[in-house]
């Protein structure tokens, strides 16, 4: 198993920071730089996530490996409020209409996999995975 | 060399060591052994005698070091630097496990005929070397059969992008035939391959015909959608040709508006209606043509 | 990050140098409108080249930007989308429907002195 690169999100700029450090990690594997992007726009979305929901929270990085393939794993997790209902959050409508500006179907359209752990007044952990080619 | 006492071996280690240095006291013979049976077994026919030598010689180091060392990170490197020496030249995966256990076996036999006389040192020889001698086995198949299953990917990609040309017509206007089935992957590969084109050549326009397409999923269908809609944010216009009534229907089920599609009926149409759009494109200042009133 | 804007004639072109953070981008936002205000500008091309990443708060703010300079009586262009922006851009869902796009500044200029020509009007910028 790789070191794991921390970020912690506690304001916006953080936002920026954990993606391009996400960027920067997935350079390293045999990503084209349309996943390189997308992989960006997926952190991007999660990192807001515990920003607007939970205030602080973190996102950790690594390289990850299965069956021969490299790919990294993104881990967003917070202690804030938790989702109560998740498979609402995870409808389409929501992050389309923006109104909620949950990120979590966009995120887990653009990855390859998607986990996502919530509990009510304890907080959320959303796992997400790319593979390389 | 006789067998010694019972007492006086100690841990696996040790007997592995003992047995390693027998390995590699005996190597001329057992690498012969292991190419005479390889031969027999017809592996590695793409392979000339000379080039069978050459590699078994490698080969067999490298197994006895990681015997030795049981370094699982040598082990992967090693199966790694094998397979892509070897998958050139065509050898396939039945060759790779075959080889790889007729080694292992040549070596147990040789270990057998060495330890006969003590069968309980035997037994403890054999404890040693069977989980690293399979473990060996296991890693360099498996990486085998990885490192094979990568090349294919790469391949397929080469294709892919081979087979879905951008092409430039006139300024400004680039036509994209598809042709065949396109499956998720072509079209991710080929949305990328436009937008790139329409960044590079500037394009205003593009003939995306799939007339050659003969369907589509509803997945490959949203993407693309979604080619027509990321274009769009490029400042360019999609024109969709060569629609068959069978892709329309899978369009409408998952939700497209055809009308607010730009399609007509055939590539030479296309080309038509883009032409029209961008001769009828108002020009900015300081182009060429019709003269404009002032105020 | 303060983003630069530049007046042009009756346009306005603010030229994105870094990536933005979600303060700066709502600052970018308030300051565009507030000086199509100022200036009566007819026209506002914000150009998005540099960012790498443009995720849903991004489309959002300006959307939202480009919906505020309408009521203003103004157009706004985004110009420099990047292929791999954009292609992330629809996967996630967000077209930034209702708002023009062009290639380039140079694009996003010939497209406001289209539409200010088409209106009768002359063009207003270079």
């Amino acid at each position: 198993m790789d070191r794991e690169q921390r970020v912690v999100i506690a304001a916006d700029r953080d936002i920026v920071t954990a993606r391009q450090e996400g960027r920067q990690l997935a350079s390293t594997l045999d990503f084209s730089s349309s996943d390189l992007t997308v992989i960006a726009v997926a952190i991007s979305e999660v990192a807001r996530n515990i920003l607007s929901y939970a205030r602080t929270g973190a996102i950790t990085l690594q390289v990850v490996e299965k069956n021969g393939r490299r790919g990294i794993m993104v881990v967003a997790e917070d202690a804030g409020p938790g989702i109560e209902d998740i498979g609402l959050a995870l409808e389409d409508g929501f992050s389309t209409s923006g109104s909620l500006g949950l990120g979590l179907p966009g995120a887990r359209r653009l990855m390859d996999e998607f986990e996502i752990h919530s509990e009510v007044g304890k907080g959320t952990t959303v796992t997400l995975r790319k593979w390389a080619r | 060399m006789t067998p010694r006492s019972r007492e006086e071996h100690g841990s696996t280690s040790e007997v592995l060591s003992e047995l390693v240095a027998h390995l590699r006291r005996n190597r001329p013979q057992l690498r012969e052994e292991w190419v005479r049976r390889i031969t027999e077994s017809r592996l590695l026919t793409s392979m000339t005698k000379e080039e069978i030598f050459a590699e078994a010689t490698s080969v067999f180091d490298n197994y006895v070091e990681v015997l030795e060392t049981g370094s699982v990170e040598a082990l992967q490197a090693y199966a790694r630097n094998l397979s892509e020496r070897i998958i050139p030249r065509g050898v396939d995966t039945p060759e790779v496990v075959g080889i790889v256990l007729l080694l292992r076996d040549v070596l147990a036999r040789s270990l057998f005929e060495k330890y006969q006389g003590d069968f309980p040192l035997l037994n403890r020889v054999l404890d040693a070397y069977e989980p690293a001698a399979n473990r060996i086995a296991t890693t360099v198949s498996v990486g085998f059969v990885q490192e094979r299953e990568r090349v294919i990917r790469q391949q397929q990609e080469a294709i892919r992008e081979l087979s879905t040309p951008v092409l430039q017509v006139r300024e400004r206007l680039l036509i994209l035939p598809i042709i065949g089935v396109v499956d998720s992957e072509r079209a991710r590969q080929l949305t990328e391959q436009l937008l790139r084109g329409v960044r590079a050549n500037r394009a205003k326009v593009v003939v995306m015909d799939i007339t050659g397409v003969p369907s589509v999923d509803a997945t490959v269908a949203n993407h693309l959608v979604q080619t027509v809609e990321a274009s769009r944010l490029l400042g360019a216009t999609v024109i969709v040709t060569g629609l068959s009534p069978e892709i329309a229907q899978t369009l409408v089920t998952i939700g497209v508006d055809l009308s607010k599609m730009n399609t007509v009926g055939d590539l030479q149409g296309g080309i038509e209606e883009a032409e029209r759009r961008l001769g009828y494109r108002v020009l900015s200042v300081g182009e060429h043509a019709a003269p404009e009133t002032e105020g | 990050m303060l983003v630069p804007i530049l007046k042009q004639g009756d346009y306005l072109i603010a030229s994105i140098q870094a990536a933005l953070s979600d303060t700066d981008l709502l600052r970018l936002r308030d300051d565009v409108v507030e000086q199509v205000g100022r200036y009566r500008s007819r026209g506002v091309i914000i150009d998005v080249t540099v960012l790498d990443v443009m995720d849903s708060f991004a489309v959002r703010t300006l959307s939202t930007l480009a919906q505020m300079i309408t009521l203003r009586g103004a157009e706004t262009v985004i110009v420099g989308i990047q292929p791999d922006v954009a292609f992330a851009m629809v996967q996630l869902g967000l077209t930034l429907s209702g708002v023009a796009t062009a290639l380039d500044l140079e694009e996003g200029l010939a497209y406001l002195n289209a539409n200010a020509r088409a209106k009768g009007r002359r063009p207003g910028g270079p």
